[in-house]
This record gives structure tokens, C-alpha cells and sequence, in this order.
């Protein structure tokens, strides 16, 4: 495991230390040491805003994300296996891919008002349409053989669907949760600098008003910090574990 | 009354091409019948029919599908799946639930076929040869009445196919199944088989109905086989192309 985790560690060390020299070098207040901003972040950990804003963003995160999971999933195995389905609702999937974030939040919150469900909808609205694609592709590479044996030895239609279909479509799963949640994070933010009053993106809008680099970094290291972690306990593994016989 | 009676009109393709025309045939129980004609001339075809998995065609098929077993081409297992959840996966299907000595069955075959150090594995990890005996045990532990069997050891070495021959026939007289088995190996029939079905080129039809003047256990080396083989080519020498023409 140590080994394993070394080239990681490195590379963060690195680059820690190649800022702090071109702190010490340029003595600039737009580019704090990151002394300066672990000492902000030390500072809103005990305070509790840190906590509060953080809890809220991942609140919507794990929202946001489990809508579209829930949404694209369903809709993206309807149009892989169904041509009609994708006949009737490609159009809608290329226009949804192509929308830019900015417009269905700016159009969720005036439709809807400045509320919870407008800034989950905005985000999970955005990220539908690329569920949709990769479970469509999915669905399509769908070995029929496999499908064969479960209907020659009469396996009921539940059992032929999570035990012989759903497996088939795990790497396309993952690829569609890995990818989502790194759009997601950045689009939650947007979602609050525009509309919320709380979580970090808020946070950042406050910090940019006053120019505060230092918190501005020290929020950015703090959300980054929860994605490794994230990663590392939950997506790696249970990745891992789902792949063990391809080895 | 027969187990298994087929009376086919016609089956032709979506994209025009006849395969089957005019097939009439009907099996005992118990009886192990061969399949045999040139590749290509819809042998698949029928055995798809047979097993319900097309649906599509004029005529009459009567097959005891609640208790049919079927070992493709290729073994098709579940590459996701160890060896032993391969064969629990058919175990689990609703007309074998309430069967409580299935399990006891599976330990029994899996040990009759040494696969028993192999449970845990994933297909990936088997051999070509370890892979059939797998797909043998899944079709044999739901104790079919008919078993269809489709060219099951054509791309294996000559040692290996020989020996999962003699697994097929050892299980086959334990528990008597029908089998259908289909190849285009004159002495692979005749080593097997009670009966065969010889067929024309497509569209296909049963041209010769052949009874085995052979006593068991048949070995593919003797001089009856041999003999056995000689003559009937003698006689019918475009046999294995289709067709009972002398020149």
C-alpha cells in the first residue's frame, strides 16, 4: 500500500513546495504561502463555517448526483436497447449535451425561484445527458449470447436482468459516476455562487467580493481534499472489487 | 407419445435466405440423436427453435421447454462469475428453487468432473477444455429432459474433446436425458449417437434417418467404428455434403 500511494504523495509534496518558493519569491498578496492558507483553513475548521458550507455542497452533490444516476441510467438503457426510444429522444440528448451549464441554472432559478430544488435540478439537469450517453453505449455492447442462456434455463425476467444485464453494464457505470462527479462539483459551485446562501460556492462568490486569495485557496484545498478521499475509500475500491475477474 | 416432435414448414430470415424446409422428425426419450450435414445449413437454426429462442417460423415444435438444458458453440458463462456462481446462477431460476437437493447435485458433479479445485475460479483463469466441463455441469445439475448440444467441443484439441466425449456419455447414462447433438464430424456422430439426422445443403432437410448398429461403450479407434464409417460412405459417398446422389 505504500508503495502504491508514494508517486501520489510526491507529486502533492511538489507541488506544495514549488509554491511555496514562488510565494517567498514574489511576495505578492495575490499569491499567499501555503502556510498562510493552511492557517485559514485551521481557522474556519474551528469556527465551524468550514464544516457548515462544506456539508451543504456535498449535500447537494450526493442529490444532484443520485437524480441524474437515477435518470440517465434509466433513459440511457431505454435508448441503447430500444431504437425507438433513441429515435424519439436523441435530439433532445445532443441539444441537452450542448446547453451550457450557466443557462439551465440562470433558467431553473427563474422558473423556479431561488430555492433547493431549482439548484439540484439546474445540476442534475446538466448531467443527464451524459449519462444517458456513456449507458447508451452501454446497452448496445450488451453480449445477447449471455442474455440467451439466461432465457434457455429460465431465469425470471428480475433475475435475467440483475444477474446476467446489469453486470455487463459496470464499467460503463463507473465511467458514468467518475465522470459525473467531477462535473458536478463544478457546477454545484456555480449553482451556489448564483443563487444560495450557504455551501462553498457562496463561500467563493463572499471571498472574490473582498479579493481574500486566502480563503479562495483555502476552500479549494479543502473540497479537493474530500474528492481524494472520496476516491480512495469508496470509488477505487468498490471499482476494484467489481473487476476482480477480468484479472 | 415422443418428447420431442418437430414438424417445420419453412423458417426464412428476415434478409430472405431459407434455411430450413420441410424438417420432420420426432425423438424417444432417453435417446441420444446426432445432427449431421454440411456447415451453414441452419442446424443452429433448429436447435434456436427448439429452445424457444426463435420464435419465428411456420410449423410445429413440440419440446418439454421447462426442462431443457443448452450447451452453445461456446460455453457462454458468465465471465463475471466464479465457476461455482456460474452454475448456481441456473440453479437459482424459479422452477429449481424449491429443489433442495440441487445443491448436493452440483458438489456431486462438480467433483465427478474435477472441477471441485476450480470453484472459486474465474472463467478467464480456465482453460478452453476446463471451460466446457463447466458449461457440461450447468447443463447436466438441472436434470433436463432434453438437452441440446450444439457442435459443444469443435475447437478443441483432439485429447480434450475426446475426453469431455466420454464425460458427456458417462453423464448421459446416469441420468438419460434426450440429447440432441449437432456436428459435422461423421465419426464424432457415430461414436455418440443412438440415431442420425443426416441434412441437405440448404434449405435444409433430413435426408437420411440412420440407426447406429453399434454397441456401447464405442471407442473412435476400433475397427466396428471404422467399418461402420467406410460403409456408409461407400455408399452414400456425397453423405457429408448433403445430398444421397451415387456420382
Amino acid at each position: 500500500m505504500k508503495v502504491f500511494l508514494q508517486p501520489r504523495v510526491v507529486i502533492l509534496l511538489s507541488f506544495v513546495l514549488l509554491w511555496q518558493i514562488l510565494a517567498w519569491c514574489l511576495q505578492s498578496r495575490y499569491l499567499p504561502p501555503p502556510s498562510a492558507v493552511l492557517f485559514t483553513l485551521w481557522e474556519q475548521l474551528v469556527s465551524g463555517d468550514l464544516l457548515r458550507h462544506l456539508s451543504a455542497t456535498l449535500g447537494r452533490v450526493i442529490a444532484s448526483f443520485t437524480l441524474a444516476m437515477l435518470i440517465g441510467v434509466g433513459l440511457g438503457i431505454l435508448m441503447g436497447s430500444r431504437e425507438r426510444w433513441n429515435e424519439w429522444l436523441d435530439t433532445l440528448v445532443i441539444i441537452g449535451l450542448n446547453i451550457p451549464a450557466l443557462v439551465t441554472v440562470i433558467l431553473c432559478y427563474i422558473w423556479l425561484g431561488l430555492g433547493e430544488t431549482a439548484a439540484i435540478l439546474a445540476v442534475a439537469i446538466n448531467k443527464i445527458p451524459m449519462v444517458i450517453v456513456t449507458l447508451r453505449e452501454g446497452a448496445r455492447a450488451i453480449d445477447k449470447d449471455l442474455l440467451q442462456v439466461a432465457q434457455v434455463y429460465r431465469l425470471s425476467p428480475l433475475q435475467g436482468f440483475w444477474r446476467v444485464y446489469w453486470p455487463q453494464l459496470y464499467p460503463y457505470l463507473f465511467a458514468a459516476a467518475r465522470n459525473g462527479l467531477a462535473l458536478i462539483w463544478k457546477i454545484v459551485l456555480v449553482v451556489e455562487l448564483l443563487g444560495r446562501s450557504n455551501g462553498i460556492g457562496f463561500q467563493l462568490g463572499n471571498y472574490f467580493h473582498y479579493f481574500d486569495i486566502k480563503g479562495i485557496l483555502a476552500y479549494t484545498f479543502a473540497f479537493v481534499t474530500l474528492i481524494l478521499i472520496l476516491e480512495a475509500i469508496f470509488l477505487r475500491p468498490l471499482e476494484k472489487r467489481l473487476n476482480r475477474w477480468r484479472e | 407419445m415422443s418428447l420431442l416432435q418437430v414438424a417445420l414448414g419453412d423458417k426464412t430470415f428476415a434478409n430472405g435466405v431459407q434455411t430450413l424446409c420441410d424438417v420432420h422428425f420426432s425423438v424417444e426419450s432417453g435417446e441420444f440423436v446426432a445432427l449431421v450435414g454440411p456447415s451453414g445449413t441452419g442446424k443452429t437454426t433448429l436447435l434456436n427453435l427448439i429452445a424457444g429462442l426463435e420464435t419465428d417460423f411456420q410449423g410445429h415444435i413440440q419440446a418439454p421447454r421447462e426442462a431443457l438444458s443448452y450447451m452453445f458453440q461456446e460455453p457462454r458463462l458468465m465471465p463475471w462469475l466464479s465457476v461455482e456462481n456460474n452454475i448456481r446462477l441456473v440453479l437459482d431460476a424459479p422452477p429449481l428453487q424449491a429443489d433442495n437437493e440441487r445443491f448436493a447435485r452440483m458438489d456431486k458433479l462438480l467433483q465427478q468432473l474435477s472441477l471441485s479445485v476450480f470453484r472459486a475460479a474465474f472463467p478467464k483463469q480456465l482453460s478452453g477444455g476446463l471451460k466446457r466441463r463447466v458449461a457440461l455441469v450447468r447443463a447436466f445439475v438441472t436434470q433436463p429432459q432434453l438437452l441440446l448440444m450444439d457442435e459443444p467441443f469443435q475447437s478443441l484439441d483432439e485429447p480434450t474433446a475426446q475426453d469431455l466425449r466420454q464425460l458427456l456419455i458417462q453423464l448421459w447414462q446416469n441420468t438419460r436425458p434426450t440429447v440432441l447433438f449437432v456436428t459435422h464430424s461423421l465419426n464424432e456422430a457415430l461414436q455418440l449417437a443412438d440415431r442420425i439426422l443426416f441434412f441437405s445443403a440448404r434449405p435444409a432437410q433430413v435426408i437420411l434417418d440412420y440407426r447406429v448398429p453399434l454397441a456401447r461403450p464405442r471407442s473412435p479407434i476400433t475397427s466396428d467404428l471404422q467399418s461402420v464409417q467406410n460403409q456408409l460412405l461407400q455408399h452414400y459417398p456425397q453423405l457429408l455434403s448433403g445430398s444421397l446422389a451415387k456420382e
